[in-house]
């Protein structure tokens, strides 16, 4: 019962707060622009002074240009979208003491924690959706249409990718006091994260190979990195539990 | 059954005693006060009988229910916090809705509580603007309201009306003093007058300790001095010092004396109360009369709950200077 009320809370609270409708126009906005970009490029580049001169050197853009560019915009501002609207989810909660007010009522916090991120989790599933029809119908117009079954699978991926920094930056703002902490401590994993993969032989088995493996699907749709899949699924779970434990053992 | 009952709980951050050994019993549907001076272990206690804390020692049961068992304890009673933070973005309406959603209210009964609760706290005409913009009167008021949603079997509020203007306390006052029989309350503050006006029965704590227990009257009686005041018109002095010249020959009278910055004013502290009560004021009008005093005030001094906090806190912290000495 008070998993319901609070997942409603929380979306009502994405709703009301106008956060959703930045999502929505950030991802819907880089969804298609993408397309438009990858095919725009050249054009561009000729309306550059001296531009001309490179305009020989770039080959004329395709339809994997257009997925590469979806990709590379999508990866970069869904990560960022996850931080910023997961950073002060508990630690705004906690500095502000509404937390102290909701958790003193048959809430468990297990279940506050956990609506955060499902609440957070079907908005990216919403808005990414948006974005990914945006981005095939575009593609469509400007390429051709791109293997839908690809499209899609490529969009799950990118949405589990995401939900690995949702789930690491709520353990950063469980972890800390206030929503400056949450901050930086976000930050800092997000930042940890993304060097990982410079180390030889580590990048196949994180999360990040996930948007490699949904980009190569189009080329080869017998690719799979099932360790990675494991891992980001794991980290999500590991999170959620450490945020968990950490809550239930905090004093409000 | 008492509503809350505790045995011996302590809470100690690193070097601090927040709370020592406290061991208090609240009978069910009276109005609790508990008092203290700032940082005396108020706050802790609350926040320790609600459940967002544990204690280091000692053990503790709300509605029946051992604080250990968060949960069940959480469905028995309602919270309203020092400074109540409320979701500025949701209405006073959306509030209550949620909180009934919280504890499992079916729809019907939602919409009845939420609008009793928006009437009884005089919130009706602003239902359905967002909190954001409230003022802390009212938001200490909604507060209120969303603490009595499921009619908790115990209330806990944490100075309730401390951000309040005059009229604003009077208010909740008036509507804490009308739960009195439908659920226990315990109330911290500081604030002597709104205990004296609302609670059935006082605590008293110290340093994390406590220094005293009782019902309000049985508090009130106990400190009571047996002395009574005696005032005359100015001019009267002389003649006054007689009068008291004369009650001094009285063999139940320990001292009679004018103030020494008013000689309009004397205290008369008497051996036997019950004597004094029967006797005194025939003594003094008789005497009155003879010396041509005009008298303007007669009274028995009743020590207010102001008197006994101060004294006892004030022992308390002696006490406490001793041992440490």
């Amino acid at each position: 019962m008070s998993f319901y009320a609070s997942l409603r809370k929380e979306v009502l609270e994405l709703v009301r707060t106008h956060r959703l409708l930045v999502m929505a126009v950030i991802l819907i906005a880089f969804g298609l622009a993408s397309p438009l970009f990858a095919k725009l490029l050249p054009e561009m580049m000729g309306l550059v002074p001296g531009g001309e001169d490179f305009l020989s050197l770039i080959p004329t853009p395709t339809i994997s240009d257009a997925i590469a560019q979806y990709v590379k915009n999508l990866s970069l501002f869904g990560v960022l979208v996850a931080y910023l609207m997961t950073m002060g989810a508990v630690a705004t909660e906690k500095e502000r003491g509404t937390a102290v007010l909701m958790l003193v009522k048959p809430l468990p916090r297990a279940v506050f924690l956990l609506t955060k991120f499902v609440a957070l989790a079907l908005a990216f599933l919403g808005c990414l959706a948006l974005a990914g029809l945006g981005g095939y119908y575009y593609t469509m117009l400007l390429f051709s249409a791109p293997d839908l079954s690809a499209w899609v699978a490529l969009n799950l991926m990118l949405w589990l990718y995401f939900l690995v920094y949702v789930a690491l930056t709520l353990l950063a703002s469980t972890i800390a006091k206030s929503q400056a902490v949450a901050a930086g401590l976000g930050i800092g994993a997000i930042a940890v994260l993304g060097a990982l993969p410079s180390i030889p032989g580590l990048g196949k088995y994180l999360p990040g190979q996930l948007v490699t493996w949904g980009t190569a699907l189009f080329t080869d749709p017998s690719a799979r990195s099932w360790p990675a899949l494991g891992i980001s699924l794991g980290l999500i779970a590991a999170c959620l539990v450490a945020a968990w434990i950490i809550l239930d053992r905090q004093e409000l | 059954m008492a509503a809350i009952r505790t045995e011996g709980m302590t809470k100690v951050y690193g070097p601090v005693h927040a709370l020592d050994g406290l061991t208090l019993t609240v009978e069910p549907g009276t109005v609790f006060g508990f008092l203290g001076p700032n940082g005396a272990g108020k706050t802790t206690t609350i926040r320790l009988l609600t459940g967002m804390a544990k204690p280091t020692r000692g053990r503790a049961w709300v509605a029946g229910e051992e604080i250990s068992n968060s949960g069940r304890v959480a469905a028995r009673i309602g919270y309203l916090p020092e400074e109540p933070a409320l979701y500025r973005w949701m209405t006073p309406a959306d509030l209550l809705d949620h909180v009934g959603r919280l504890f499992g209210l079916p729809s019907q009964e939602r919409r009845t509580r939420t609008k009793d609760l928006l009437e009884l706290t005089g919130l009706s005409q602003v239902g359905k603007r967002r909190i954001g913009g409230f003022s802390r009167g009212m938001r200490q008021r909604l507060g209120l309201a969303q603490a009595l949603v499921n009619r908790p079997e115990v209330l806990f509020l944490d100075e309730p009306v401390s951000a309040l203007d005059p009229g604003g306390r009077k208010e909740v006052l008036e509507m804490i003093g009308r739960l009195r029989g439908q659920c226990t309350v315990f109330m911290s503050t500081h604030i002597l007058q709104d205990v004296e006006r609302v609670c059935d029965a006082v605590g008293i704590i110290d340093h994390g300790k406590l220094v005293v227990e009782a019902p309000q009257a049985e508090l009130l009686d106990r400190y009571t001095v047996p002395a009574f005041e005696l005032e005359c018109e100015e001019g009267s002095e002389p003649a006054f010092e007689a009068l008291l010249e004369a009650l001094r020959g009285l063999e139940w009278v320990t001292s009679a004396a004018a103030a020494p910055q008013a000689g309009t004013v004397a205290r008369v502290v008497v051996k036997d109360l019950e004597i004094a009560r029967r006797e005194l004021l025939a003594q003094v009008v008789h005497q009155a009369s003879a010396l041509d005093v005009i008298l303007r005030r007669y009274q028995i001094v009743t020590p207010s709950l102001e008197d006994i906090f101060l004294r006892l806190v004030g022992e308390a912290t002696e006490g406490s200077q001793e041992g440490a000495a």
